[in-house]
């Protein structure tokens, strides 16, 4: 059997043929990145490959100053030998699945996606493939999400409700993606809209890429004495709590998260409402999204792997979880011909190195327990006069 | 069934009391009495028997899902609640439907658990077929018999006090007791003057905070009465009507599990409601509580069981005698009713509490410290001038409990929870040393900090050994005190002891395995 196309090893996902990483999780020298996620895009790389939407975005992430070669969605390159193409994911503005071929063989590595409409982003684009390694995120037949129109008529039904009651909106969110995609399917209409400031520079890329989305600025640029109690604030989960939140009079707080899909996660993020919105494929896309590529073989990633896997091998599929640096459910064993983390622990009895275990990861839905947010985003500080 | 699955979406999406409040009032004002008097009977926690097994239903949302039973048990670790795992894989339905809440309990629900199994599965498919999301939800709650909801008795009260126009008192006494959920029953709940007949009722119970810094900031040792703290079953003893009612603080008849009780309180004076609580005691001796549980979990009393753990009724107050209700009186004038009214029947199976003399606060610390010996938890000190309030009002009594007993444990099993801890690992299983091994002794749930929980469940699904169904096998690495307030010997656990009230005290991650305590450390506390 021939050495496969992508492997896993220590530093993320590797094409040995091509000697590149797709979303390394360490500075390497090429890295194809599909999309600015901090969970996928890491700094420090020498060179980076990604879809030219996505470009502005990732330069956002890894600095200004990094060489970023942007390629167009569907564009073929060859590198040493492989042919790599980019096509979109519908995830978040220029996120792309990356498809590789080699002597005849195609593999196609999906990144994070969604099928569902998405106004900021280019749709899903299904790809035909020998093997798929698809995001397994929401894995679990629980997750099956009401038409993005209904939530958003939701959302406006509970911001109306707030006004009515004359108290602030405040509508907590990812700031790279969830936030732009509330911001274009919200009515300005109903009421002024205000962000913070994570979400403003992520917005202000989306717009200069040419998404058109309505007027909404920094909640530090309104003018003194602005009154909020009509307004909806779209802020990073990260925000709850601080200084930031404190000049609004006892707002409402949403937040919009496929994992308030399951009542308990809304519970532990102290919310008053849960709006089920995610950037991710639920069950029945995942499903879709896998039939749609042809493949023999698929790896799932992130999420509930193990279960989406074993219900795929029910039906004939030969699937297997891709463990990845993420602690999770993944259970890497199942893979042989892939180099794989091993979770399982040391005989050791002493204290286990808990800096060790890694972090959630900042995509705030790769990872049920704990949602968290851009890492550089609480930059919004309270000005000092 | 939709407004009333509204109303538990609204109760669960907020977190403000204020608001709960409102809503239950909004709900109750706007449905027919029928329905109201159901939706009282549920938030104030009582339930409908289970009518189908969680076994059953899980098979059958399975089939009707599409999903194998492993992916279900999946899902449930996922979601962390049956019904609304159940809920959430159900294909959408295709009609809907406005039946009310009270026909569905009474017409669909209540009759569900005498039918056969192929009759039940009908009934299923037929209420899938109409009920959206969130009323699957409920409905799935009801028929499992885990009916829960976040809120209070207090805020049911508090809604249907404003809507009545009542004292909240008022109201929590005729919620007391047993009564059969109806349209005439809720008008009577909320009426100016309550004409129904209340012959069984108990007053609700007055429940004692924790007292957690020194007793001599209460004051004058003179304004306290100081009682034993007994670790048994509080209860309310009540007689009118020429009959005996014995009631659990849990508001269950429970005097049939007693069967010694009635011959003496039966001949207490008509019209009488004690305060107190039963105690297994033997001869001069109170017994542990396991020894109490041993016979509760019993259907049948045998003869052996009811000579090996005897009960009595130790009563430490009296809320109405000769047919007044005297709970506004003074807690002085209460005692020198309550100890004549008890005097003749004191014998094994009615007691008085007595009061701890002890002239000073520092006098009273000294007795505490000898609460092991005597097999009590600690103090009561109840305020001489108090009424008996209803629920837990703060200052009046306080319970002065000895410190726990504690033991620095490994975690050896994690289990994810349910509710607002579904899907993270937060039900632990903690293992001390015997004779080289890690021997499991108790389960704690509570006591870590959110963060902290966040970090344990990232441990246990980087070190999972081995699963078993929902549990997970860790390895031995992390170390916490784990603190209970009693022990006592056992022969269905492994370990030989079981513990009462386990909690986690605090992370030790100054200790390895190693630190552990012994098994022999547990059983030495046995002796204390």
């Amino acid at each position: 059997m021939r050495d496969p196309l992508v492997e896993l090893t220590d530093r993320g996902l590797y094409c040995r043929a091509g000697d590149f990483y797709i979303d390394p999780w360490q500075p390497v020298e090429r890295a194809v990145i599909t999309h600015a996620h901090g969970d996928h895009a890491v700094a420090e790389c020498e060179h980076y490959l990604t879809a030219a939407p996505g470009r502005g975005l990732l330069a956002l992430r890894v600095g200004e100053s990094a060489d970023i070669q942007p390629l167009a969605y569907g564009a073929p390159i060859v590198h040493r030998g492989v042919g790599v193409s980019l096509h979109p994911a519908g995830h978040i503005l220029g996120s792309a699945q990356v498809r590789l071929e080699h002597h005849g063989e195609v593999w196609v590595v999906s990144g994070d996606y969604k099928l569902g409409p998405d106004p900021t982003c280019a749709p899903f684009e299904s790809v035909r493939c020998h093997c798929f390694i698809s995001e397994s995120t929401f894995g679990l037949p629980i997750f099956r999400w009401a038409p993005p129109a209904a939530t958003m008529q939701d959302v406006a039904a509970w911001w109306r409700a707030n006004q009515q009651a004359g108290r602030t909106s405040l509508l907590l969110c990812y700031a790279l993606g969830k936030a732009q995609r509330l911001l274009a399917g919200l009515d300005p209409e109903l009421g002024p809209i205000y962000v913070h400031g994570a979400v403003e520079r992520c917005a202000a890329v989306y717009r200069a890429a040419g998404v058109p989305l309505p007027a909404a600025p920094p909640v530090l640029e309104a003018a003194r004495g602005v009154d909020f109690e009509r307004a909806l604030i779209l802020a990073p989960p990260s925000a709850q709590g601080t200084p930031w939140t404190r000049r609004f009079k006892r707002p409402v707080r949403g937040f919009a998260s496929g994992w308030m899909q399951i009542r308990g996660t809304r519970r532990r993020k102290v919310v008053d409402r849960g709006f089920v919105l995610s950037d991710h494929a639920d069950w029945n896309e995942l499903l879709g999204a896998i039939a749609g590529t042809g493949a023999e073989r698929v790896f799932l990633t992130h999420g509930y792997a193990q279960a989406m896997a074993r219900h795929l091998r029910e039906r004939g599929l030969d699937a297997h979880p891709l463990a990845t640096r993420f602690v999770g459910e993944a259970g890497g064993d199942e893979l042989s011909n892939v180099h794989v983390h091993s979770d399982m622990p040391d005989e050791s009895v002493s204290m286990p190195d808990l800096s060790d275990i890694p972090e959630a990861p900042d995509d705030e839905e790769a990872m049920p327990p704990d949602l968290s947010d851009m890492p550089e985003s609480p930059d919004d500080e309270e000005p000092t006069a | 069934m939709r407004p009333f699955a509204a109303l538990y979406a609204a109760l669960d999406e907020t977190t403000r009391t204020s608001e709960k409040v409102a809503a239950i009032r909004a709900y109750l004002a706007a449905v027919p009495p029928e329905d109201a008097a159901w939706a009282v009977y549920f938030l104030i926690g009582r339930k409908p028997r289970q009518a189908v097994s969680t076994r059953k239903l899980r098979a059958w949302v399975s089939e009707a899902a599409g999903v194998s039973e492993w992916l279900f048990d999946e899902c449930h670790e996922a979601v962390g609640d049956l019904a609304e795992t159940a809920a959430l894989l159900l294909p959408p339905p295709t009609r809907t439907t406005t039946l009310p809440l009270h026909r569905w309990v009474e017409d669909r629900l209540l009759p569900l658990a005498g039918k056969d199994e192929a009759a039940q599965k009908a009934d299923l498919r037929t209420a899938w077929d109409e009920l959206d999301r969130n009323e699957r939800l409920v409905f799935h709650k009801l028929i499992t018999g885990a009916f829960r909801v976040g809120v209070s008795q207090r805020l049911v009260i508090a809604a249907l006090a404003e809507l009545g126009e009542l004292a909240p008192a008022t109201v929590a006494h005729r919620l007391m007791g047993a009564w059969q959920p109806s349209a005439a029953q809720f008008r009577g709940l909320v009426a100016a003057e309550s004409d129904q007949p209340a012959t069984s009722r108990p007053y609700p119970f007055l429940l004692a905070h924790p007292l957690e810094g020194d007793p001599a900031e209460l004051g004058e040792r003179d304004a306290w009465q100081a009682e034993w703290k007994f670790d048994g079953i509080r209860a309310q003893i009540v007689r009118r009507g020429g009959q005996l009612f014995v009631w659990s603080r849990g508001e269950e008849l429970i005097g049939e599990r007693f069967p010694e009780l009635a011959p003496v309180a039966g001949r207490l004076p008509e019209g009488t409601a004690l305060d107190g609580e039963i105690l297994p005691w033997r001869g001069p001796d109170i017994l542990p509580f396991a020894e109490l549980q041993r016979r509760i979990g019993r259907k049948n009393l045998s003869r052996t069981i009811l000579a090996e753990v005897p009960v009595t009724f130790l009563a430490f107050d009296v809320l109405e005698a000769f047919g007044r209700d005297i709970r506004e009186r003074p807690l002085s004038e209460r005692r020198q009713i309550l100890e004549p009214l008890l005097a003749p029947l004191v014998g094994d199976v009615l007691r008085l509490s007595p009061v701890v003399a002890a002239p000073t606060w520092q006098e009273l610390a000294g007795l505490r410290q000898g609460s092991r010996a005597r097999n009590v938890e600690g103090l009561m000190l109840k305020r001489r001038a108090a009424p008996y309030g209803v629920g837990r009002v703060r200052g009046d009594w306080w319970k002065w409990k000895l410190d726990p007993l504690a033991v620095d444990a490994v975690l050896v099993y994690a289990q994810s929870g349910s509710g607002r801890r579904a899907s993270l690992f937060t039900d632990y299983t903690f293992a001390v040393w015997d004779e080289g091994a890690l021997v499991p002794f108790c389960k704690a749930y509570s006591g870590l900090t959110d963060a902290e929980l966040a970090e344990v469940d990232r441990f246990v699904r980087a070190h999972t050994l081995e699963r078993f169904g929902p549990v997970r096998a860790v390895t031995p690495e992390l170390v916490f005190e784990i603190g209970f307030e009693g022990i006592a010997r056992s022969r269905r656990h492994k370990s030989g002891v079981a513990v009462r009230f386990p909690r986690i005290l605090r992370w030790r991650r100054d200790k390895t395995p190693a630190d552990a305590d012994h098994l022999d450390a547990l059983k030495a506390l046995l002796a204390t």
